[in-house]
Formats: C-alpha cells, sequence, structure tokens
C-alpha cells in the first residue's frame, strides 16, 4: 500500500486549527492591541518582560508552537482555498504556502534558540 | 454517450458570490489569511526580541502604528469567526459515545467554549489585566 502524507499535514491543520480556535483571539488582543487601548499597562510588553518569558523553557515551546501551529494552520488551509479560486497549479501553491509557513517556523526557532 | 459531458458554466472566482453559504464558507477561509500574516508578525517579533531591546522597541512602535491597529482589529473578528464555526463542527468532528448513549452536540460545543473562556482568562491575567 503506499503511504500519503495526507494524514501528517491534516494532524497538523486540526491541532493548529484548534489551536487557533482558543488562543489566536486572546492572544491577537494581549500582543496586537491592549497596549495600545490601554487594556494593559505600557510594561506587559516591556523589552525584560517578554525576554524573561521567551527564555524560560515553557514560554519558549509556547511561542515556538504558537508560530509553528498559527502557521500551518493557515497555510494548509490557504492552498485548500487556493483550489477553491480555480487555482489548480497545487505544487506551486503548496509550495509558496508551506514554504512561507517553514519560513516563519524556522525564524521564530532560530531567534528562540539564540535568547 | 457524447464525447464532451455537459459542465456547468461556473465562474471559476466569483461562484463563492452566488449563495450566502458559500459567502459565509468564504470569510471562515479568509480567515487563515489574518492568522497566517499574525502567526508572521509573531515570528518577526521573537527575531526582534533577539536582536536587543532597540530592536524590540521599534517593533512595539511599529505595533501602535494605524495600519497595525486596524490590521489586529480585523484579526481578532477573523480569529473569532474562525473560533466559532471550529468550535460549532466539533460534535461531527469528534462525536462522544458514552455506554449506549451519544453525548448531545450541544454538551461537546458548551464545553469547548467553556474550555475556551478559560484559556482566555488565564492567558489575560497572566499577561496582567
Amino acid at each position: 500500500m503506499t503511504r500519503s502524507h495526507k494524514p501528517i499535514v491534516w494532524s497538523l491543520f486540526a491541532a493548529g486549527g484548534t489551536y487557533a480556535a482558543f488562543f489566536a483571539p486572546v492572544l491577537i488582543l494581549v500582543t496586537g492591541l491592549a497596549v495600545t487601548l490601554g487594556l494593559l499597562p505600557a510594561d506587559a510588553l516591556s523589552y525584560e518582560r517578554i525576554l524573561g518569558f521567551a527564555r524560560h523553557p515553557i514560554g519558549k515551546a509556547f511561542l515556538f508552537f504558537t508560530v509553528f501551529l498559527l502557521a500551518w494552520h493557515s497555510a494548509h488551509r490557504l492552498r485548500i482555498t487556493a483550489h477553491d479560486f480555480g487555482l489548480r497549479a497545487d505544487g506551486l501553491v503548496m509550495a509558496a504556502c508551506y514554504g512561507l509557513a517553514a519560513l516563519g517556523s524556522v525564524v521564530a526557532a532560530v531567534a528562540l534558540l539564540r535568547m | 454517450m457524447s464525447a464532451k459531458p455537459y459542465i456547468r458554466p461556473r465562474s471559476t472566482t466569483g461562484w463563492w458570490l452566488e449563495q450566502s453559504r458559500y459567502v459565509r464558507y468564504m470569510a471562515r477561509e479568509a480567515s487563515c489569511i489574518f492568522i497566517g500574516a499574525y502567526a508572521g508578525i509573531l515570528a518577526v517579533g521573537l527575531l526582534r526580541l533577539s536582536q536587543g531591546a532597540e530592536a524590540w522597541a521599534g517593533f512595539l512602535e511599529a505595533l501602535q502604528s494605524s495600519a497595525s491597529i486596524v490590521f489586529h482589529l480585523l484579526a481578532l473578528v477573523f480569529a473569532l469567526y474562525h473560533t466559532t464555526t471550529w468550535f460549532n463542527v466539533t460534535p461531527k468532528a469528534m462525536p462522544l459515545q458514552i455506554g449506549d448513549a451519544r453525548l448531545p452536540g450541544e454538551a461537546i460545543i458548551a464545553a469547548h467554549y467553556a474550555g475556551w473562556a478559560l484559556v482566555s482568562a488565564a492567558l489575560l491575567y497572566l499577561a496582567g489585566v
């Protein structure tokens, strides 16, 4: 029987989708809006505080899996949606979507390992 | 049998505007653009953080720009739409059976929303709200 890579891609999509459902709204609020809108004190995202979080093993893992899962979930969904729009060059679409997700994940991993 | 089967003419790019449920489907799919871009912003943020205090200050300043605020507001709306659509299909994605009885779908959905509220509250608390 030939093996398909589909289960791996699909399970990453499902894991990322579940993660995004639980975490994306609150994370977007905290990192992107809360300080500017005055919901959080200005030092909530201070260099020392965020660096301390990113240096802690749990913080490191959390930050890496956040970028990795959100990126792979989005990449897979974008690939399928491209098909819905009549884009049939799946090889190219796949390379672009998964390539971008891989790039983001590698950037995050390298940055986190350097801290 | 005819050599050329009949193919109903349909626009490949505009078909989803034909029915409101297609539009809702596309709104759900479009959430990936915002969630993916947000993941990219996080990756850039981590890169800037690893480059030192000055780089991080520049990143924070960029987050305050109006373009960033508009993006994050839109991303928040689409992320919330993703959350509701994702939770609402959980009874179909993972039906739960206890003995002979099936757990009602409403209970599965409600459990997800409860967990979501808990996770969001915990993260807001950790962030300092």
